[in-house]
């Protein structure tokens, strides 16, 4: 699903560029864009290119500089240096109300004395859309997200998912060409952020606009994504497809801060895998196997304890204590075994067993990264 | 759970025991905590209002000047029927809402610039600076108005070296809405400073985004919201203004509420009378008042 939507935000784009023979313009552009607050530099030089069409996350910390980015480009913030574009177009020093973009905020910011409808139509009748064209497209952005009979509430007056649909609907309604969310989903609980994500990424693809999309939770910008960028202290660590962020991250940060880290150091690396050089590998890459089995040529292996053992439902993540230093995290579906199997692994001695194709060498800069944090964030 | 029981073995066990028993009962507790405000609220304040709207049915004896006790509809009857009381009150609630006015006209963009455009020490500077004249003598600033608006005063010396000619509004009602204006300013700057403060900026930040410009974003978006702690702060030029007395007998040359009242009470001893007109400005702040409540006003307090 996540190649499906990566073909068809490229096929988008060349369809623009068979329309427009020139050279393909991105639709948002940032270059080498650096924001100060005071003496805190929230963005570092930030270069970036969105497609036409694409379904692209900004993900990262708290601080990481990736909701400064998007105020940047909504026009809420104005870069200290660099440039923006939209379309081409050099739009650092407008103002919001001049800029072909809406935003998604995060605490939704409906206005709270106007009903749902008038809060749809607020950006048309701002705009002077005529009265009867201004009701159809708010019928039909209300539709799209499935809020057809609230026209006459107030905001206070709908539950956490409906306020976030009637903000949907309030920048859909305007057709800009590129839709900001600012963690959109952030105050919503876990069932209806999963329904949400998926209705999003639909809606994104039925209106063909592009999204650029604040998140800190890696589930939901692998999940949603055409591409996305990793920030971490308000620089980009890495751009790719989910898949390539994910199982060929460039360094331990995003590692770490996409899924668990699992990331060995230099000195671990020469003992294992018999070259020098700090690696990680994917908790789900990795057996557990009986300590005297023997590994096949291209296998890695190594000994440890299990030293912890979780129990998630559908899967068991245990965390192994390497004998050589360091330790890994290894994910197990749970196929077969039981809960009360699963736990009675802890502190038995076991051998971790996997393909050396899984080792992705990684910079050895950020290997301080708060490994629980990354595991944290895996677990919402 | 050992912390707490030490806790409580050095309480004493009847303090001890009531306060668990008066945990058991919220209500009881409530009536406690407002209790003795609420009866003094009640006495003082409805109190005196009843015993003020019953003393206009008395009336005074003519020879003694003394109070009489009897019923009677003299004092409204004459309240209502003559023209002279007609005009004082119609005068005032005219210049009540004048000031009320121009006291919002004034406040809204300076306490906009305080609450959404300044700095912090901006910020910090001009709420003292709106604030600051509530720390000299309410008479030392009506004179000083007094010497402003004199014939020869500062605004005449300014016109005149403008070539503007002169403004002789010494002791008139302009000058006493001039000096009300600037007298009651603080008192609607501040609430309408708090309402417009509490409006979240992604309000702002959406309406913008949305497409509105700045005037838009804030005639759709900022002033409803802010409205009712406008109407809130607008309440309190009009009703300082409808009670006032001095400033009349300082700064200008004709009669209002305040002063019928003052002349019948202190020069006349009518007290039957003075209440009896008294209740006019009450009525009129009842009107206010619903109204006020109708417009939201107090759902901002």
């Amino acid at each position: 699903m996540k190649t499906g939507a990566r073909v068809s935000g490229v096929g988008a784009a060349r369809d623009d560029s068979e329309t427009r023979p020139t050279v393909t313009v991105a639709d948002v552009g940032l270059e080498s864009v650096r924001k100060n607050f005071g003496d805190f530099t929230a963005v570092d030089g930030v270069d970036l290119e969105v497609g036409k069409g694409e379904f692209f996350s900004l993900l990262g910390p708290s601080g990481s500089g990736k909701t400064t980015c998007l105020r940047m480009i909504a026009g809420f913030e104005e870069p200290t240096s660099g440039r923006i574009l939209l379309q081409g177009r050099d739009v650092s020093k407008l103002a919001p109300y001049d800029r072909d973009v809406n935003t998604v905020f995060q605490d939704y910011a409906l206005f709270p004395h106007m009903t749902v409808r008038k809060n749809v139509e607020y950006g048309l009748k701002v705009k002077r859309v005529p009265a009867d064209d201004r009701t159809g497209r708010a019928t039909e952005a209300l539709r799209m997200v499935r809020l057809t009979d609230f026209d006459d509430r107030r905001p206070a007056e709908l539950s956490g998912g409906q306020r976030q649909r009637v903000a949907l609907a309030r920048a859909l309604v305007n057709e800009p060409r590129v839709l900001l969310l600012d963690e959109p989903l952030g105050a919503l609980d876990l069932k209806l952020r999963e329904e949400m994500q998926i209705e999003l990424k639909q809606i994104q693809q039925r209106v063909g606009l592009t999204f650029i999309y604040v998140t800190h939770d890696q589930e939901e910008a692998l999940t949603m994504s055409d591409r996305l960028a990793v920030m971490n202290k308000g620089k980009i660590e890495q751009v790719g497809t989910p898949a390539d962020v994910y199982e060929r991250p460039t360094s331990s940060f995003v590692a770490g801060f996409v899924g668990v880290s699992n990331v060995l150091s230099a000195g671990v690396a020469q003992r294992i895998a018999g070259e020098g050089r700090s690696f990680t590998v994917r908790p789900e890459k990795i057996r557990l196997a009986a300590s005297d089995e023997h590994p096949q040529p291209e296998e890695c292996s190594a000994q440890g304890h299990v030293q912890e053992v979780i129990y998630v439902g559908a899967h068991t993540r245990y965390v192994v204590e390497l004998e050589g230093g360091g330790s890994l995290v290894v994910l197990r579906q749970n196929l077969s075994s039981s809960s009360m199997e699963a736990l009675k692994v802890k502190g038995k001695q076991v051998q971790l067993i996997w393909n050396r194709k899984h080792n992705t060498f990684v910079d050895d800069a950020t290997l301080d990264f708060d490994q629980t944090d990354g595991s944290g964030k895996e677990k919402r | 759970m050992t912390e707490m029981a030490t806790a409580t073995a050095t309480q004493p066990k009847a303090l001890h025991r009531a306060s668990a028993w008066l945990h058991r009962r919220p209500k009881l507790r409530l009536g406690m905590l407002l209790g003795p405000p609420m009866a003094w609220m009640l006495v003082v304040y409805l109190g005196a209002l009843t015993l003020l709207f019953l003393t206009g049915f008395w009336s005074q004896n003519v020879l003694t000047a003394e109070v009489q006790r009897t019923w009677g509809l003299e004092n409204y009857q004459e309240i209502l029927s003559s023209a002279a009381y007609r005009t004082i009150a119609l005068r005032t609630l005219g210049i009540a809402f004048a000031v009320m006015t121009t006291d919002i006209i004034l406040a809204l963009p300076v306490a906009y610039f305080a609450a959404r455009v300044a700095r912090p020490t901006t910020r910090v500077l001009l709420l003292l600076s709106i604030t600051l004249p509530l720390w000299s003598s309410y008479l030392v600033r009506v004179y000083a108005w007094r010497v402003i608006l004199s014939g020869t005063g500062l605004l005449n010396w300014t016109l005149g070296k403008l070539q503007l000619g002169a403004l002789d509004i010494e002791y008139s009602n302009w000058s006493v809405w001039i000096v009300f204006s600037y007298l009651w300013l603080p008192f609607v700057a501040l609430p309408i400073y708090t309402a417009l403060e509490r409006v979240p900026t992604s309000y702002i930040e959406a309406s913008a985004d949305l497409g509105a410009k700045w005037w838009l974003t804030f005639r759709r978006v900022v002033l409803p919201i802010a409205f009712p702690g406008i109407v809130a702060g607008a309440m309190f030029a009009f009703a300082l203004t409808l009670g006032d007395y001095i400033v009349p007998i300082l700064a200008g040359n004709t009669l209002f509420i305040g002063n019928v009242i003052y002349q019948s009470v202190g020069v006349a001893n009518n007290v039957p009378f003075a209440a009896a007109y008294a209740v006019v400005p009450a009525v009129i702040m009842g009107v206010y008042l619903i109204g006020a409540r109708k417009l939201g006003a107090f759902e901002a307090l």
